[in-house]
């Protein structure tokens, strides 16, 4: 066991520092000088320019570079913005409870309907649910959410006039950020109305992002269960004269739910790279809205730091997912 | 008399085996989903090519008395312009004909670009030494850290919004899936005997790699071409929408949204056309990727 720890932590490290490679790299293959891109249209002095250079250390080496940049991120130091003059560690986690808070809610609505739906597609295989309920799925994964969000934006905001268009609460409503979470902090404000318009803010855009890891996880729940379904303690348990609830509910489903949980991990990167598409749209203050004004922008130490931050928090999970299993299941420690 | 036998025998199993591709299709035939897949792909290449032909008008052309008129059905509508304008008095049906070879370019390229690349690639690492493979590997790890859309959206930054950018952007992201792919099935197959004895026999290692193991490999390599045929259709169509694509005016389906999201509670055509062509090339991709694997690839069967 604990070798099967330390191997998959020895994979980690290296992976880290290639991630930190390539965002170091990022501001340096840039075209145009990154200094000339901060001062703007001004311009600067040939004095001020040299003296920047030497500041932001782009008159070392660029091994001596590397390692200052290396230890400054272990340190929690990513640079600062160009635009806002903030650290871009700051910056980032003052953003990310809404970006996290967004993608919570989605997983819970593609987990609280996808895993029912897949376990009842099994059981009914064939059938008219079945067919439907893939179809479905085809369609969601295939979705192109962008387009999925303007929809929804159409009927329900435009036509309907149900939900907002975009933002995370009623600018009515003024609390102190006691979590980050909108949803319990509006809750403990105890203003009227405020935990409702979260509600309101939040439906569509979570509905956006829930959709392709709802249907994946509808599919690859579906598959489990028919796995599982065709063996024999599945047999010797119905024989038994067990109620089909408790059979495929108890015994199947436990035994599905392995590759499932991995599939659930796995979303992770999809629900990041869907926040920023669903955040851009609905204008959500989160990381993924963050990013993209900040590309648009040419704010440099933003993208960099944020790209990094955004990788590591990936490997950090996938890496949970992958130690998870290992506890889960002992077949793999021994690979 | 041992000729004549071995000579029967050969056209007995000619007669029982049908041709490869005979019976990929019987396979394939069989989902049925996947057969109105590939239909509405085909649609979608002849659209595509014959684009010029198809088109009412120049998909750039702008008829300024004509701005956001609704398709034929509605109130306002004409035959002229049988699914409406854009805001700028554009046909919404000729830009979206266009838009179709956009997304097949698009499709063509990435697909060529990064299987060509992560085959070679993933051929390599398994037939190389140990410490090239982890590295090779390790290369891919790292790739694939970066959610793919964050990470093509930054090298488009860098490399300038454009439509090439973006297929190179996505080629790139897109290109460790098939490495991996194809080095688990070297790996599988490099231990097999007709390998061994191909390399007993003298095959060098050009041959060995690409003669021999190769074609034992492709299957769920096709299938993995597939499948990033819609997603580098999505992943080029997101970038346009976020501007970081093909740039306006071309009538790429992702860039039309994008132009056409002001108006979004005005004019539902605008946004609803362009999605939807969308939405119906990649399903019917999908649809198509899923009987490819029934047929190519049974051991990943969908049971």
């Amino acid at each position: 066991m604990l070798r099967y720890f330390l191997a998959r932590l020895a994979t980690f490290v290296p992976t880290f520092l290639g991630v930190t490679l390539i965002s170091f790299a990022f501001i340096r293959v840039l075209p145009g000088d990154p200094i000339i891109v901060m001062a703007g249209e001004r311009g600067l002095s040939e004095e001020r320019y040299q003296a920047l250079r030497d500041q932001y250390g782009f008159n070392d080496p660029l091994l001596v570079q590397f390692w200052n940049y290396l230890t400054g991120v272990m340190q929690g130091d990513l640079g600062q913005s160009f635009v806002t003059k903030k650290p871009v560690w700051d910056e980032f986690f003052a953003l990310f409870p809404a970006t996290l808070e967004l993608s919570i809610c989605a997983i819970i609505i593609a987990i609280l309907l996808g895993l029912p739906a897949g376990v009842i597609a099994a059981v009914y295989r064939g059938k008219l649910f079945d067919r439907a309920l893939m179809s479905t799925a085809l369609v969601g994964y295939s979705m192109p959410i962008f387009w999925w969000a303007l929809l929804l934006i159409i009927v329900f905001s435009g036509n309907l006039g149900w939900t907002p268009v975009s933002g995370r609460i009623d600018l009515l409503y003024y609390f102190d950020n006691v979590t980050g979470f909108m949803l319990i902090d509006s809750a403990l404000s105890g203003q009227d109305g405020a935990f409702w318009s979260a509600i309101r803010h939040l439906i569509l855009p979570s509905i956006v992002l829930a959709t392709i890891p709802l249907a994946v996880i509808a599919r690859q729940t579906r598959s489990a269960m028919l796995e599982v379904l065709s063996e024999d303690y599945i047999r010797t348990a119905r024989a038994k004269g067990l109620p089909p609830a408790r059979v495929n509910g108890l015994h199947a489903l436990r035994n599905a739910m392995i590759p499932v949980i991995t599939v659930i991990g796995l979303s992770v990167g999809t629900l990041l790279a869907g926040a920023i598409l669903t955040e851009t749209i609905f204008s959500w203050p989160g990381i993924g809205k963050w990013m993209v004004d900040s590309i648009f922008r040419r704010d440099y130490p933003v993208v960099q730091g944020g790209l990094l931050l955004i990788a590591v928090l990936v490997m950090l999970v996938n890496l949970t997912v992958d130690l998870l299993y290992g506890l889960i299941n002992p077949k793999i420690r021994k690979r | 008399m041992s000729d004549v036998s071995s000579q029967t025998a050969r056209s007995v199993i000619d007669k029982g085996r049908p041709g490869r591709l005979r019976e990929f299709w019987r396979y394939f035939r069989e989902n049925r989903g996947a057969v109105i897949g590939l239909y509405v792909f085909a649609a979608f290449v002849l659209v595509a090519i014959l684009a010029n032909v198809l088109a009412p008008y120049d998909p750039t052309a702008q008829f300024r008395q004509n701005t956001l008129q609704p398709p034929v059905w509605q109130e306002g509508g004409s035959w002229a312009f049988p699914l409406g304008t854009d805001p700028l008095g554009r046909d919404m049906l000729s830009r979206l004909i266009h838009g179709a070879r956009f997304s097949f370019f698009v499709g063509i390229v990435v697909v060529v670009v990064s299987s060509s690349g992560g085959i070679l690639i993933g051929l390599i690492a398994g037939f190389a030494p140990k410490w090239l493979d982890t590295l090779i590997m390790r290369v891919m790890d790292i790739i694939l850290a970066f959610p793919s859309l964050l990470l093509a959206l930054v090298l488009v930054a860098i490399l300038g919004p454009s439509l090439l950018n973006a297929m190179i952007a996505i080629a790139l992201v897109l290109q460790p899936h098939y490495v991996r792919l194809t080095r688990a099935s070297v790996m599988n197959e490099r231990t097999k005997d007709y390998v061994v004895s191909a390399r007993v026999a003298g095959a060098g290692l050009g041959r060995l790699m690409f003669v021999t193991v190769l074609p034992n490999c492709l299957a769920p390599i096709i299938v993995q071409a597939a499948l990033s045929f819609s997603t580098a259709i999505l992943d080029a169509a997101a970038l346009g929408f976020l501007g970081m694509g093909a740039q306006p005016p071309t009538p790429e389906w992702g860039t039309m949204l994008a132009e056409a999201r002001e108006f979004i509670l005005r004019a539902w055509w605008v946004v609803t056309f362009p999605g939807l062509a969308i939405l119906v090339t990649v399903l019917a991709i999908n649809l198509m990727g899923d009987g490819l694997r029934d047929a190519l690839d049974p051991k990943l069967k969908r049971s």
